[in-house]
């Protein structure tokens, strides 16, 4: 079963290390759990999660794995938990008899009772508790020892730990939801450091020994200023019906980045389900906001990165077809998809930021898309990852 | 593996510092597995004040390593002034030849030459840059270091409590991460801010209370504001509540020394819009829904 916790959070995206499912399993046999499942949690994810943004996977699946006590138990992690209880060093006071009756009890009796015990004990938790001893003591019992090494003790006020896990408190620091305005701020410091560029000011070593020696060996200290921030963001965001509510962060959080200097220039335009022969300046698309696509690729040159917002997801005919923008105000001869085209030859870099879950990236207008550009899931993950991709290194092939 | 009760001490919270089950557990749980805590959560949680407490509550000497974004992990150790040094041969001053003479040992390097056991702060480590939580890996786990200009190795007689607080303004390495207790100090609820309050201002009227933390729990689930006040923002606005005298009407209706809470000026002009297009304030816990049932 403590297996089981090790497994699921990885399995849920939590990285645990070996060495930290060491360093918990020590702090167990230190009996630093004290009593009660509450305090084992907390035990728990002190020593396996690192970062407040995997808290609800721990608490989802300390859940899962601490609800059905009956369900399977690995025969290996009983076998430890029996060892560790048989250890007579934690019963100094059971006579032989009790000893034998512990060894009687089966696997499977042993960890439900061990679990129930621990569910049904809040343990005291005010923050003046002296923990149970190591070394010498039960790791469960203050005092009174019985077979199974559990106290099983009085009324408490604290919680218990599977209320605290079902709680999902901290839902909104996962990183991985869909963008929405909670998570801008989250969103905005990861972002600056990516498209910040090294330390303030630095000695140039070559100018401070030209000016020392022309000084007849007097120091003289050169610096140079930062390397300027170079970063330069076309947005084309599909606006209108179910994008939405991606407006609002998505443009607070681009403008926020602009305004922190973080990049070096920043021009949004918009477009509903796919680019066409116009692209407008302003989300209300209004016929004064037209502006032809052909000029956006003119003015701005190939070193512009392109970032697109849209769920990719429209009748394939309005993609690949001619007069595929369904605006009778405006046609436009050349597809959906040609445009598209010219836009990934054009510029250096783009990606593609898609609201919808990866499920959703299989219908058939996505596929095409995605094969133009990569694409990445609208969340504070995909976006730290479209970014990495627009300003990092060249991967291979 | 085991210990005597004895060879190691218990944190049990000190009373200036009101701390929850959790963190008492979490800090106590670092001192065992001789591992460093690291905290992190909201600005004004008192993460860096905990070390502080930690140490009194322990009876340990504590010393702050306060980083900021030109620190290196060496500094920690030691630094050589080489500047120094420089001028003192070129101006004549001072014997040059004595390397010690311009060897200072940093934060880390004084506890391990102490001779007493220290509670070592290192606070807000993420201003620093990315790998700097790496280079200090080798030194937090061996207990050891090399001066390479004397050739001397300084080894720790006692081992540190270290504990570290980061602001999430970085994104801290695994290979360090690992190497840690983690502790997400979560901003205090009702029950354990009256506490908190209690200690700063003891005694404080009971409707009065209410009302002042009924505000400031609304304020703080106002989501358009850009900076939500803090634990220490709310024992400042009592001080300047209780210097001014006011009166429990005027605080049900009214939110005065909004200055003192909120410190960001959009979040001023924000407040006094609500104010002059009619917006109420909650006199209340009901009207601020169930998460805060008294």
């Amino acid at each position: 079963m403590f297996l089981d916790l090790f497994y699921g959070l990885r399995n849920e995206g939590v990285p645990v290390a070996i060495q930290e499912w060491q360093m918990f399993l020590r702090a167990l046999e230190d009996g630093l759990h004290g009593c009660s499942l509450l305090r084992f949690y907390h035990l728990g994810r002190a020593c396996l999660v690192k970062s407040e943004t995997y808290f609800d996977s721990y608490d989802r699946v300390f859940a899962r794995v601490f609800k059905g006590v009956e369900g399977a138990l690995g025969d290996d992690v009983t076998e430890k938990v029996l060892e560790w209880l048989r250890d007579p060093k934690n019963f100094p006071n059971l006579s032989p008899e009790e000893l034998a009756q512990l060894e009687r009890l089966s696997s499977d009796e042993l960890m439900r009772r061990f679990l129930e015990t621990l569910e049904k004990q809040d343990g005291r938790h005010d923050g003046g508790d002296k923990w149970v001893g190591t070394g010498g003591k039960s790791p469960y019992g203050h005092g009174g020892q019985h077979p199974t090494g559990i106290r099983v003790g009085g009324p408490s006020k604290s919680r218990s730990a599977m209320k605290v896990a079902e709680e999902r408190r901290f839902k909104d620091y996962r990183t991985d939801l869909t963008l929405d305005v909670r998570q801008l701020r989250t969103a905005l410091r990861r972002l600056r450091q990516l498209t910040r560029s090294g330390d303030a000011t630095e000695l140039d070593l070559d100018e401070t020994i030209d000016e020392t020696c022309k000084n007849a060996g007097e120091i003289e200290l050169v610096f140079r200023p930062p390397r300027r921030n170079d970063v330069r963001v076309l947005l084309l965001m599909d606006v209108g019906g179910t994008m939405d509510p991606y407006f609002e962060p998505v443009s607070q959080l681009l403008t926020a980045l602009h305004e922190d200097h973080s990049l070096r220039d920043f021009q949004p335009y918009y477009f509903h389900n796919c680019v066409y022969d116009h692209l407008y300046t302003r989300a209300r698309m209004a016929r004064a906001d037209a502006i032809p696509t052909g000029d956006v690729l003119r003015k701005l040159d190939g070193r512009w990165k392109v970032v697109f917002v849209g769920d990719a997801a429209m009748h394939p005919a309005e993609l690949m077809e001619p007069y595929g923008n369904i605006d009778p105000r405006r046609t436009s001869a050349t597809p959906g998809i040609a445009w598209l085209h010219r836009i990934a030859e054009h510029f250096d870099r783009s990606v593609w930021l898609n609201p919808e879950g990866t499920a959703y990236w299989e219908a058939d207008t996505a596929r095409v898309i995605r094969r133009l550009f990569p694409m990445f899931h609208l969340s504070v993950d995909g976006v730290t990852d479209a970014l990495r991709t627009l300003v990092g290194a060249r991967a291979h092939g | 593996m085991t210990k005597t009760n004895n060879s190691f001490r218990r944190f049990q919270g000190t009373p200036g510092y009101i701390a929850s089950g959790p963190l008492v557990d979490a800090v106590n749980c670092a001192i065992a597995l001789e591992r460093p805590l690291l905290l992190k959560g909201e600005p004004g949680t008192g993460k860096t004040v905990l070390a502080k407490h930690v140490a009194d509550g322990l009876g340990m000497p504590m010393l702050s390593w306060h980083i900021k974004s030109t620190t290196k992990a060496a500094d920690g150790l030691y630094v050589y002034d080489t500047v120094q040094r420089l001028n003192d041969s070129r101006f004549g001053t001072g014997d040059v030849s004595d390397i010690r003479r311009y060897l200072k040992l940093g934060p880390l390097g004084e506890t391990f030459a102490a001779t007493e056991r220290h509670v070592l702060l290192i606070d807000e480590i993420d201003k620093a840059d990315l790998e700097f939580p790496n280079d200090l890996l080798r030194e937090l786990d061996e207990m050891r270091f090399s001066i390479i200009e004397t050739s001397e190795e300084i080894v720790a007689q006692h081992r540190p409590v270290v504990m570290i607080t980061s602001n999430n303004e970085k994104e801290l390495p695994d290979a360090f991460l690992r190497r840690c207790i983690f502790y997400y100090i979560e901003f205090p609820d009702v029950p354990l801010m009256r506490k908190i309050i209690d200690v700063h201002h003891p005694h404080l009227d009971a409707k009065l209370l209410d009302q002042v933390l009924i505000k400031f729990y609304w304020l703080r689930e106002q989501n358009e504001l850009r900076k939500k006040p803090s634990t220490s923002e709310l024992i400042d606005w009592i001080s300047a509540l209780l210097r001014s005298g006011i009166s429990i009407d005027k605080l049900e209706s009214h939110i005065p020394f909004v200055g003192a809470l909120l410190k960001k000026e959009q979040d001023v002009d924000a407040l006094s819009q609500y104010d002059s297009k009619g917006g109420r304030y909650p006199k209340k816990w009901e009207e601020l829904g169930p998460r805060y049932n008294q």
